[in-house]
């Protein structure tokens, strides 16, 4: 199981040792096998990304809300522009946003600190892995620039549409948004091989299973999951990729193809991708809840089975996206049995999160507001998929603003507040400076209340009859009315204070990075094993010869009869 | 809810309303009560000073009960959801009530045609009608159609009947509405199929038989 810190530390680093004083600027950021810069290196790119991923809605939002005006810092939007934005603004915030900030950023920078291990076990491949995404960044960002613009058929990208460049006419850019897609499976790939063979191998002496902090084990399942699901959506990428470029017909029904087998393919790794990213973040919210409510996780292993359950049952549920896809109707009675069953796990983790708080001594600090704001306000969106799991009433609801509004409230808790509590928690150990608090709670309150702002409106729309990515609803009699109108331009209102209020983050982070108050090692007084290092920990997490070894699990808060009301896991008694 | 918002015109819109209420007084008693006691929790055991934090396991079977009870009752929940779902999707999309008539509708970029049988009453036949972006249909008819796509996906939805169905090229799928009131309304394309999707809109017209037979008669040699 752990193997002694000596040799775990020589299969560390190995090769790489015998150079890394001697690097200069190139090598030390271009070419680093540190974890910790790697990390830090998907989390500014995810960052950047973000910006894209945050002005497309801004556009397209401001064209549903004054349609044909001329948008500030953008202009007038053609259809073909507001398809490819609404479809990248999905590509962007799930693949260059949600998943190398929540799983690439933090599962590089946290695993080795949290299990006590001076670097991945593959330093060399997590530096591919991110020279692969770095690729796939420019690939999608080139997509845009091509000639006849983006990809505009969603991102879902159901042929035939996108099959055909005489369909969606944009045959550079929905190639390009392929091999980016494609580009960035390939990374993550490499990633959670990595995370995985990590934990598996590199633990601290003394860390069992039972005590590995809840993040890294989610962080682990969702490689798990990502890795299970993603084959056969390669596969399917690969037959688009032909289908558009080489002249075969995997998709296309008038040579015998079928358009349907594409949306298995997409959904069977669509779905799981879901809980890919969901179960990152709430490993996070387990560790910040825990440090600031001063309590033992309730149920630990409980909360990991319900992880397990949800992952497993998540490959089950994949054809609730297709009830009216044309499927045999039969069908959907299984899917809508599975579907609505994993309700169960679900909610059973958010009780015991819940539950964990119980005599607790809770501070709300900002961290901690994120943490709270993501289970209220990922409960919205847990309790609104049940309609849509659900059959009968997805006859009505498929394709409508509800589903929008339904995985908003689930992907941005999950992408948005997710990424803000580990942030904001992990700051101090990150740049070795505290954050503002005041404007880390200004910031706080503007979004998540701005957030229900924009999609409180939207399920309403939903629930009367709007559909999905019509650039202009004035052509529909039914959807014209002022009425709906005016909850258009709420939810725009709503999104520009949004987004308006992130320059307040952006001008925290950079801000405190130089000039805020310096941290010391643990400053949120937690148990886990980053806070036993440096803040921010140097070359090799720790001295070598001063490998943590665990006593305990990452959760002993509280105990009665000490001193302090923490007992770090690597403390012997 | 839905009701209040856009009007159910056809016989399974009150059906999937009422699931979609049902729905919600169910999921809605559950978010209600568990941020209740979410925020009852936030506010109880807020720090204080000089007031230690407990330590809890969550192996405590007086606490582990406040997990276990809602777990079995969600279960309850998830099989009453489960059923009146399925019963809802039996009637709407599995089966298929014995047609008065029949009507073909065919998607492509971007738009909509419909054949509508003549005064025959039979589709294929000479005096069929075909319009493009509008319907016309019979209150207290039953219909099928036969829906088919010439390029590439797109769903046929009528928001007032809760209806909807992908259009898939290669296919003939059949499904079934029976409109209730008269009136105009909305027929929207449903799924992304390419530039002009935001303006591949069409119009049921739903008409009394006096109306509807005029109307054929109108079309009547054209």
């Amino acid at each position: 199981m752990s193997e002694p810190a000596s040799t775990h530390h020589a299969h560390g680093h190995g090769a790489h040792d015998d150079h890394h004083h001697e690097e200069n600027f190139f090598l030390k950021y271009f070419w680093s096998t540190d974890h910790k810069v790697i990390g830090m290196q998907y989390l500014l790119t995810g960052m950047f990304m973000a910006l894209f991923g945050g002005f497309f809605p801004y556009v397209f939002r401001m064209q549903l809300a004054f349609p044909g005006i001329s948008v500030p810092f953008y202009g007038v939007v053609s259809p073909t522009e507001y398809n490819a934005l609404v479809t990248n603004h999905g590509t962007v915030m799930i693949f260059w946003v949600a998943m190398p900030v929540l799983i690439a950023a933090f599962g590089n920078y946290l695993i080795p600190l949290m299990i006590g291990a001076d670097d991945m076990v593959f330093p060399r491949l997590n530096r591919l892995s991110y020279q692969v995404f770095a690729v796939s960044v420019v690939v999608i960002i080139a997509s845009f620039l091509v000639p006849q613009g983006g990809f505009g058929g969603a991102w879902t990208a159901y042929p035939p549409l996108s099959a055909n460049p005489d369909y969606n006419l944009t045959p550079w850019g929905s190639t390009l948004w392929l091999v980016a897609v494609a580009l960035e499976f390939i990374a993550f790939l490499i990633g959670g091989i990595n995370f995985i063979t990590t934990a598996m191998n590199s633990r601290a002496p003394g860390m069992r299973w039972s005590d590995v902090p809840m993040v890294v084990w989610m962080i682990c399942i969702a490689s798990i999951l990502f890795m299970a699901s993603v084959g056969p959506l390669m596969a399917g990428a690969v037959m688009l990729a032909f289908d558009q470029n080489l002249g075969t017909h995997f998709f296309d029904p008038k040579a015998g193809g079928d358009p349907i087998l594409w949306q298995h393919l997409f959904w069977f790794f669509g779905h799981p991708e879901v809980y890919v990213v969901l179960l990152p973040a709430t490993g996070i919210v387990a560790e910040v809840i825990t440090t600031f409510s001063r309590k033992k996780l309730f149920g630990y292993k409980t909360i990991l089975y319900t992880a397990i359950g949800t992952g497993v049952l998540s490959f089950f549920v994949w054809a609730h996206h297709q009830f009216i896809a044309g499927i045999d109707p039969r069908m959907a009675n299984v899917f809508t049995v599975t579907t609505v069953l994993i309700s169960i796990p679900i909610a059973e983790m958010m009780f015991l999160f819940i539950a964990t708080l119980y005599g607790g001594s809770i501070r709300f600090k900002t961290p901690m507001l994120w943490a709270l704001s993501f289970i209220a306000l990922f409960m919205i969106g847990g309790v609104t998929g049940i309609p849509l799991g659900a059959s009968g009433s997805d006859i009505y609801l498929h394709d409508s603003y509800y589903v929008i509004a339904h995985f908003h409230y689930t992907f941005f808790p999950i992408a948005i507040i997710g990424s803000f509590t580990a942030l904001t928690y992990w700051f101090p150990k990150m740049f070795g400076r505290m954050m503002n608090e005041t404007l880390g709670q200004v910031h706080f309150w503007i979004t998540a209340i701005a957030v229900n702002g924009i999609f409180i409106p939207l399920f309403v729309l939903g629930a009367a009859g709007q559909h999905r990515r019509i650039y202009n609803y004035n052509h529909f009699a039914q959807l014209s009315t002022p009425d709906l109108q005016a909850l258009r331009i709420l939810a725009t209102v709503s999104l520009v204070i949004l987004l308006l209020a992130q320059f307040l983050f952006l001008f925290n982070f950079f801000y405190s990075m130089f000039f805020g108050e310096k941290a010391s090692k643990n400053p949120w007084k937690g148990c886990t094993l980053e806070w036993t290092t440096e803040s921010p920990p140097g070359h090799g997490n720790w001295p070598a010869d001063q490998l943590p070894t665990v006593y305990r699990g990452p959760y002993e808060y509280g105990v009665e009869g000490r001193d302090e009301d923490y007992w770090p896991q690597n403390v012997p008694n | 809810m839905i009701e209040r918002l856009i009007q159910p015109v056809s016989t399974f819109a009150g059906d999937i309303d009422q699931l979609f209420f049902g729905i919600h007084m169910v999921v809605g008693f559950w978010f209600f009560l568990v941020q209740g006691m979410f925020f009852y929790l936030l506010f109880r055991y807020r720090y204080r000073e000089g007031v230690p934090t407990t330590y809890v396991t969550g192996k405590e079977k007086h606490l582990k009960k406040w997990i276990n009870i809602p777990h079995i009752l969600i279960i309850l929940c998830d099989v009453g959801v489960i059923f009146f779902a399925v019963q809802t999707w039996y009637n709407v999309k599995q089966n298929l009530p014995e047609a008065d008539a029949t009507i073909r509708i065919v998607s492509q970029q971007w738009a909509w045609s419909f054949v509508h049988p003549g005064e025959d009453g039979e589709l294929g036949t000479d005096d069929d009608i075909k319009t493009v972006d509008e319907l016309h249909v019979q209150e207290g008819m039953t219909y099928h159609f036969q829906l088919e796509s010439r390029d590439v996906l797109h769903s046929f939805s009528v928001p007032v009947f809760r209806l909807k169905q992908d259009a898939v090229p290669g296919r003939v799928i059949t499904g079934w509405f029976e409109p209730m009131h008269t009136g105009v309304y909305d027929i929207q394309c449903a799924e992304m199929c390419g530039i002009g999707h935001g303006i591949m809109g069409a119009r049921i017209h739903i008409e009394s038989a006096e109306d509807h037979a005029a109307w054929i008669a109108s079309k009547k040699g054209t």
